[in-house]
């Protein structure tokens, strides 16, 4: 009861004027940085963190700049699918996910289907966020800390598990991929010991490592728009698509379809947005394979189904709220975003750490009603917008292609403010065009990226701790179990191939 | 006579603008365009969030011509950042905020080629201090009950740092060299990233400066024991110094920017009086007490000379402790 009276008079809050306002303003930026590819929540917050100051002034208390910042998250969160389904560049890497069904599905004709779709489950990956966080901070921050170097570590090897042993790819080919992914994600400066690795020809550019989304955007950008230039060669690709109110709501009365996508989205997402360290990314790359791998159909993931678009984008979501739990709980961040957020909260004069609840209710309650309120404005302005994305999708690929391609070059040149990072994005591409013609699967390369960097320097650290013994990850209560899932899944597909090879021999 | 009167005002005209001009040339420097400002570590750290209280606190009494963009470099305990502003391309607009990675990187690394003394001292705008952490359930409430426990546990003793040869690793070097210690080393990515294992007690002790641990101070989860600074600090006047317990050591970390190596002087200067002016600011001074940060500003030779002392300090406990030759 004590919860729920905090909660509405924080809605109040969040509904002055002001408060509203400011949602809105930021659910619209935030849509904007999302969609626009390789900018994503970390650049659009930082950007606008010094902007936060005259907000602060006029209003004199921390919470109206924190609730414009946080719409900004959230409205990233939505914005990133944008781009994803309607040029099938990842608008953001917590969207890279989406890519992977709502890009085809959009191919189909149905983009009105696939932005719907994600936005919906946005909305409602949010919504059983924010009422997981409501009720359950503070106990959910005590798990949150149970969970040391092992512990991630082992939760890193279920993902990878989940992308291995989802069965119908060819799996020898996507340990090739994830094993690519490993080596691109060891390039640069070593965090345990501080020495250089695999620096290529001394090329500093390699010092600060193959960005994440210069593989993204080189696979999804370049080596897709390369990929439709050659199988169009004959023809043009013109998606065909209907810009109506009507077909929107058709999709939104379809929606129940996506239903179990969202709901593995919504949760998965949430937990993984907890942990220190994970954040959205990995979030929603895990609930993509496991709704896979739990999915009656999981040979239509990946031409268009439209679980596969719900479980990514309730994720991220759902992510994001949940990396406010650390940071507001606890004063450590639970993604990249939050900790810029952090430094803002520092900023404004508030002390993040595990007193701020009893301390500055006034600021932990209005904040938390506008995470409620954020999402209602960021599902109602995304689907306002919807008939002006599709129009993106009219365009001839002739103009389209070259849009894709300078996208993708400004995209990669604003994450990392380096012509260095432009130009291996093109190769990627390429050498993305021509493995794909050999039939090995990207995403899983795209995972390891974004995974390796989290589960490297935590299995090294297990190790450390453990003298170098492997049996750090057995005998730990919550690692244990986690880690045997974890092999059970990349052994299953073998144990497929036997059986099939055992009923072979009966049936000749 | 016209000729004369003409060199009369031919002088006074010249002595005019000289006198206009003297005082314009020195602070000449004026941003042409967003200043590069380099963070050597990762984003949330006490280096990531001081650099953007100074960025807030520029913005806010709207001290530069130009923004202040925050680029954070983390790679490398720093090596990163050094090789970026040791290649700059336009070393007037590209400034960095240092740790004491400043000093130990070049040395541990000496093929980076960098030399810290190239580098344009801005100015320091404090020193970090440093505290010895346990968990409220650990038992330990003293230094002396911390070295009987820590010695009896041997390597069970677990310190969390931030990266390898960094400040906390040379403090958790000391303790084991000069007290027979064999404390576990275990580096992680960042300050607020060992408080949180300290806090779930996946470690046993932590290091951490007062502003990563704070929060966890304020709520009794975490204890200090001993602080590496010459005299107590305002903010805990409980807790001894490591030199009241018998310790000859003391530590700090400089707080400092500098500005890329090639910067011209007058753009030093620009900077310097920039930084002075965050540093005399109420915002500035008001972190620095509530973070219980030391020092005083600090700039041109005098900076130059405190880098240089902190040098041979720095190689001195590295070379102590086997990590160069």
């Amino acid at each position: 009861m004590d919860i729920l009276t905090s909660l509405m008079g924080g809605f109040l809050v969040a509904l002055e004027p002001l408060n509203l306002g400011l949602a809105v303003l930021g659910v619209v930026v935030g849509l904007f940085v999302g969609a626009m590819p390789g900018l994503g929540s970390v650049n659009g917050v930082a950007i606008l963190l010094p902007f936060t100051f005259v907000i602060q002034s006029m209003t004199g208390s921390a919470t109206s700049p924190m609730i414009f910042l946080a719409a900004i998250y959230y409205g990233a969160m939505y914005g990133g699918a944008i781009s994803s389904i309607t040029l099938g560049i990842p608008g953001a890497s917590t969207a890279v996910a989406t890519t992977f069904d709502g890009r085809p599905l959009a191919l189909k004709g149905q983009a009105d289907r696939a932005l719907v779709t994600a936005a919906v489950a946005s909305f409602i990956g949010g919504t059983i966020a924010n009422v997981l966080f409501t009720a359950f901070a503070p106990p959910l921050a005590s798990v949150a800390l149970k969970f040391g170097d092992p512990e991630i570590f082992a939760l890193m090897l279920l993902a990878f598990a989940t992308f291995v042993g989802l069965g119908g790819d060819d799996i020898p080919k996507t340990i090739f991929s994830i094993c690519i992914g490993l080596v691109l994600a060891t390039v640069g400066f070593d965090i345990v010991s501080g020495e250089p690795r695999l620096i290529f020809f001394d090329i500093t550019g390699f010092s600060h490592g193959v960005r994440f989304l210069v593989l993204a955007i080189g696979v999804y950008g370049i080596g897709e728009m390369i990929w439709t230039v050659n199988s169009s060669r004959y023809g043009s690709t013109m998606s065909e698509v209907n810009v109506s109110f009507s077909r929107v709501l058709a999709s939104i009365r379809k929606f129940h379809e996506a239903w179990k996508g969202t709901l593995i989205g919504s949760f998965l997402g949430f937990f993984v947005g907890i942990l220190p360290a994970a954040g959205a990314t990995p979030g929603s790359l895990m609930s993509y394979g496991v709704a896979k791998m739990t999915s009656r159909n999981p040979e239509e993931y990946g031409k268009g189904s439209v679980d596969g678009i719900a479980a990514p984008e309730a994720a991220n979501n759902a992510a994001s709220t949940g990396a406010m739990l650390p940071m507001m709980t606890l004063g450590i961040p639970g993604s990249p975003t939050t900790a810029v957020l952090l430094a803002g909260m520092v900023i404004w004069g508030l002390q993040p750490g595990p007193l701020l609840f009893t301390t500055q209710p006034d600021f932990v309650w209005p904040l938390i009603g506008s995470f409620y309120v954020s999402n209602i404005v960021a599902l109602l302005v995304n689907l306002a917008f919807i008939p002006l994305f599709l129009w993106m999708l009219r365009m001839p690929f002739t103009i389209l292609a070259p849009l894709i391609f300078v996208l993708s070059l400004v995209g990669t040149f604003a994450a990392y403010q380096n012509m260095f990072d432009v130009w291996l994005m093109v190769l990627v591409g390429i050498a993305a065009f021509f493995l794909r013609l050999l039939d090995y699967p990207l995403a899983p390369a795209v995972l390891a990226i974004v995974l390796g960097p989290i589960a490297e320097p935590k299995l090294r650290q297990s190790l450390l701790f453990s003298d170098g013994d492997f049996s750090i990850f057995f005998t730990r209560p919550i690692a244990g179990p986690i880690t045997i899932i974890a092999i059970i899944l990349i052994l299953l597909p073998m144990f497929r191939l036997i059986r099939r090879k055992i009923r072979g021999n009966i049936t000749t | 006579m016209s000729i004369r009167k003409r060199t009369l005002f031919t002088m006074i005209g010249a002595a005019v603008l000289a006198a206009v001009s003297l005082p314009t040339s020195v602070a000449a420097f004026e941003p042409t365009k967003p200043i590069d400002f380099v963070i050597m570590a990762g984003k949330g750290g006490g280096a990531d969030k001081m650099a953007r209280l100074m960025q807030s606190i520029i913005e806010q009494e709207d001290l530069s011509a130009r923004p202040v963009v925050p680029t954070n470099k983390p790679g490398g305990s720093g090596a990163e950042a050094l090789v970026h502003l040791n290649g700059a391309s336009d070393p007037d607009h590209t400034i960095m905020v240092t740790l004491n990675s400043f000093f130990t990187t070049p040395l541990r690394q000496p093929g980076l080629d960098v030399d810290i003394m190239e580098f344009a001292p801005v100015g320091r705008m404090a020193e970090d201090t440093f505290l010895l952490w346990v968990h409220k359930d650990e038992g330990v409430s003293s230094f002396d009950e911390f070295l009987a426990v820590a010695k009896e546990r041997g390597d069970g003793w677990v310190m969390g740092g931030t990266g390898k040869n960094s400040e906390d690793n040379i403090i958790t070097d000391f303790l084991n060299s000069n007290y027979g210690l064999s404390i576990k080393y275990i580096p992680y990515a960042g300050g607020g990233e060992v408080a949180k294992q300290l806090v779930g007690q996946q470690i046993t002790s932590s290091v951490n400066n007062p502003s990563e641990a704070l929060g966890f101070f304020e709520s009794g989860d975490l204890i200090p024991l001993v602080a590496f600074t010459d005299e107590r600090l305002p903010m805990f006047p409980d807790v001894p110094t490591l030199k009241e317990s018998g310790g000859d050591f003391s530590y700090f970390m400089q707080r400092a920017v500098v500005g890329a190596p090639g910067m011209s002087d007058e753009a030093a200067t620009y900077y310097s009086d920039l930084f002075t002016k965050v540093y005399e600011s109420d915002a500035w001074q008001e972190y620095k007490s509530s973070k219980s940060l030391m020092g005083d500003f600090m700039a041109g030779d005098d900076l130059k000379a405190y880098w240089d002392t902190q040098r041979a300090r720095h190689e001195d406990i590295l070379k102590a402790s086997g990590a160069i030759n």
